[in-house]
């Protein structure tokens, strides 16, 4: 009977910890919080300065993080979102479930405001191949389109980068993108749901280039010691993705969603993203980028599609995209 | 009082399955307006039945001379083969995938041999891709209920066959063909309702857009553009073509008729092709394999944190839904073969046309508002695929069902047998081997399964699948090759030890 006693007593206890313990519910991709994505790491470091217990909530990429907002609509228990980007954010800011947030200082290569979202890191896509099986990769989306080079890329209707790969065609090509399609269409050996099917059957030999980041060949150097994967400049410029965090207008733990957003963009955060998300920093570390960094492609221009614009120019990009490959 | 405690269960079972799809698809089907149906959606449409037509044809035909072959040779290792050609079916789709394109694709066997005979290479990508993963991934189920229907023409009638003579056409005629005519509309709908609802296979063996499956239209509207009455007008669109195939099933399917035999096996003399069939059928489902094998084997024993709870978490749903799934299919089946009408079957049958991905978004809606939905997602995940196996279960049990009533429905009327004792003495024993088989099929399709869990993602609650989809995520596509051959590894055992228990004589 005492230990009974004792253990409800126990536990009682402990209820009073863990309701004093604030938490902080953090709605992000799934990949984001594996041993191997940043989130460990910021999770810890965190909830070393916050005194609160950081959860996350996954859904599976940044389309898909959406999703579920607009699912869950006002009754989300999320405080904070971590991994929209620029193309999203437009659609993500009209459901009317983000607070207003204060501008961060960042180093991206272009000017960036948003009403409701801070970046946290960034990247430029580009098609990525092996240099051992690719001597003379094209040098141009027209190059690669006129050549025969095997490309594997992702269904814009799925994926992320594959709604990235349309909007930097209509970004390069305009009125033109469709022709440019027509043309790369025999060069596609097969379009898949998500970048990670793309990426995995690249690696396994599948096709000669894969659409990807130019970010990618450094996860190989860095963390597997092999140079040969690189990342094809393209004369037209290369489209970003600026991969963006947000706090909920109806969050109950608002101070701390912020101070988990001015941690996000933190030396500490910020070092930790670069070699777990492998994309570039939004404000590079004191320490600057890790070793390996310099060995990649930094293109000449930077193509972006304004966040109000995406909306309009999206369906009719992925139309065109669909028509031009049913041939 | 015997009919009276069976149409309970039945009555209970197809009421469960019900409420749970009809009630999830009932907070997303009135969101539906076909007025907003586009001729992108049509031409998916004629994609994606075209696709499930063809691939279901396919694995019957070819089905039928492997079951044959299987049923009358006797070899060292026949078990274990019967048991190993199950395997593709319970592969995790992508997996499939990537077996599939080490054996067929660039620089895969297949074509490193042809460019050693100078021949010119083939690509597995396009319409033909497409079947070929599909009979792939569904001929085994074919096979094995074939093998099911040989093994339940009684001896008599082959050993009656034997002293009269018969030629093969004359067998084929009088004891192969009406036993065929039974079972193959229902192998034939089943899996042509499997591959209406493919999404991935069809998306990245097809080649592009052109391959565009109903499925994808479902992911497209629910997971990138949130519109949810595309959606619901593209799941009322696949559930009316399953009410349409269960229709056929029903319409077309003739009784066997050979009555009840004395439960004894009989050895028919095979035919010299039988072994080729054999040998070319355990090639094309081994090569895959060995290649998913092989792909997994470097990182197998370095396993990513929290692996061990993920596959914990796994066999829990997978295990208990395997029971719940094959009591309703148990339920269901009885009913219908003693007489019940044809809302046994369209219940059993309703999971099988229905997207998971929309079951699981009608489920999330109709919870939102009572309790957070990721508070559900486990007992959900076990409710899903235990309804998601349904069909298959039932499918396999019901032939059985139906040869059991026919011979023994007077026996059973005369002693006034009541229902427990029914199911007790006469069916479980007689359908042991299928309900071992079916607990098996169900277990090891569940352990693959990705559906519900991912939409409504708890973060800290990962199952195998996802694990290795995070994986894949953050580049580690060889922890992620690893982790999912510990999930084939599961899934079989699973399978095995479910199939083995059910009865030594697997298959025939």
């Amino acid at each position: 009977m005492k230990t009974i006693l004792l253990a409800a007593g126990g536990a009682f206890l402990a209820t009073i910890a863990a309701a004093e313990t604030p938490v902080l519910n953090v709605l992000t991709y799934d990949s984001f919080t594996t041993e191997w994505g940043p989130g460990p790491a910021i999770e810890a470091g965190f909830e070393a300065t916050c005194a609160c217990d950081v959860q996350f909530q996954t859904a599976g990429d940044g389309a898909a993080l959406l999703a579920r907002l607009q699912l869950e609509g006002a009754a989300t228990t999320a405080d904070v979102v971590v991994g929209l980007d620029t193309n999203l954010a437009d659609t993500a800011r009209q459901t009317g479930l983000f607070a207003p947030v204060q501008p961060a200082e960042t180093t991206l290569p272009v000017a960036f405001s948003d009403a409701n979202f801070v970046p946290f890191d960034w990247g430029w896509f580009a098609f990525v191949y092996d240099k051992k099986q690719l001597s003379t990769p094209p040098k141009s989306l027209a190059e690669l389109a006129e050549s025969d080079v095997k490309i594997i890329i992702q269904d814009p209707r799925s994926s992320t980068p594959g709604l990235g790969l349309v909007l930097w065609v209509k970004a390069a090509y305009g009125d033109g993108a469709a022709a440019l399609w027509e043309k790369l269409a025999d060069n596609i050996v097969t379009v898949t749901p998500g970048w990670s099917e793309a990426y995995g059957m690249f690696l396994e030999g599948q096709a000669d280039m894969v659409l990807s980041y130019t970010t990618s060949p450094a996860y190989h150097l860095i963390a597997e010691n092999d140079d040969s994967k690189a990342a094809a400049p393209f004369a037209e410029g290369h489209f970003m993705q600026i991969e963006l965090a947000g706090r909920l207008a109806g969050s109950d733990q608002p101070a701390l969603a912020d101070q988990f957003l001015t941690y996000l963009l933190g030396d500490a955060a910020q070092t930790a993203l670069i070699t777990t998300n492998w994309m570039y920093p939004a404000r590079t570390p004191a320490a600057g980028l890790p070793k390996g960094f310099e060995t990649l492609i930094t293109p000449a221009k930077s193509l972006t599609i304004p966040a109000d614009q995406v909306e309009a120019m999206r369906q009719a990009a992925v139309d065109e995209w669909q028509a031009a490959l049913a041939k | 009082m015997a009919s009276r405690t069976g149409k309970i269960g039945a009555i209970t079972a197809a009421c469960g399955v019900g409420l749970l799809i009809i009630g999830s698809l009932g907070f997303l089907l009135p969101h539906a307006d076909m007025s907003r149906v586009a001729t992108a959606d049509f031409a998916a449409l004629r994609f994606t039945l075209l696709q499930a037509a063809l691939s279901a044809a396919a694995s019957c035909l070819l089905a039928i001379p492997l079951a044959r072959a299987l049923f009358r040779t006797q070899f060292w290792g026949r078990a274990a083969l019967i048991r190993l050609i199950s395997a593709p079916f319970i592969l995790p789709s992508l997996a499939a995938v990537m077996g599939l394109l080490a054996v067929f694709g660039r620089g895969g066997v297949l074509n490193d041999t042809l460019a050693a005979v100078g021949a010119p290479q083939m690509s597995i990508f396009g319409l033909g891709g497409v079947v070929l993963a599909h009979v792939f991934l569904n001929l085994p189920l074919a096979t094995r209920m074939l093998l099911n229907g040989w093994g339940s023409v009684p001896t008599e009638r082959f050993r009656l066959a034997q002293s009269l003579s018969f030629g093969r056409r004359e067998m084929f005629v009088h004891l192969e063909w009406p036993m065929l005519r039974a079972p193959l509309p229902s192998i034939f709908a089943v899996i042509f309702l499997v591959c209406l609802t493919s999404f991935s296979v069809a998306l990245i063996l097809g080649g592009g857009p052109r391959a565009t499956t109903v499925e994808l239209g479902i992911y497209q509207s629910l997971r990138f553009e949130f519109d949810l009455s595309r959606a619901a007008n593209l799941a009322l669109m696949q559930t009316a073509i399953c009410l349409l195939a269960v229709a056929f099933m029903a319409a077309v399917w003739r009784p066997a008729g050979f009555g009840a035999g004395l439960d004894r096996r009989v050895q028919l003399r095979g035919v010299w092709w039988d072994g080729p069939v054999i040998a070319l059928a355990a090639l094309f489902f081994a090569l895959p394999l060995v290649a998913i094998a092989a792909r997994g084997l470097a990182g197998l024993m370095d396993l990513p944190n929290g692996f061990w709870m993920a596959a914990g978490r796994s066999i829990f749903v997978a295990v208990t839904s395997a029971f719940l799934a094959v009591w309703a299919a148990l339920m269901l089946a009885m009913a219908r073969a003693r007489g019940a009408g044809i809302w046994a079957e369209l219940a059993a049958m309703l999971p099988l046309g229905t997207s998971s991905l929309a079951l699981g978004v009608g489920a999330f809606l109709a919870l939102r508002p009572v309790m957070p939905p990721q508070n559900a997602a486990l007992t959900l995940a076990i409710l899903f695929n235990a309804a998601l196996a349904l069909p298959f279960v039932y499918r396999l049990l019901l032939p059985a069902c139906r040869e059991v009533q026919a011979g023994y429905a007077r026996l059973m009327t005369t002693l006034r047998m009541p229902y427990w004792a029914m199911l007790r003495v006469v069916f479980v024993p007689r359908l042991a081997p299928i309900i071992g088989f079916g607990l098996g099929l169900s277990a090891a399709m569940a352990v693959g399964d990705f559906g519900v869990i991912a939409l409504f993602g708890a973060a800290d609650q990962p199952t195998l699948p996802i694990l290795a989809a995070r994986l894949m995520g953050a580049y580690q596509m060889q922890a992620a090759a690893s982790v999912t051959l510990w999930l084939i590894l599961i899934a079989f055992a699973l399978f095995w030890l479910f199939d083995h228990l059910g009865g030594r004589d697997a298959g025939a």
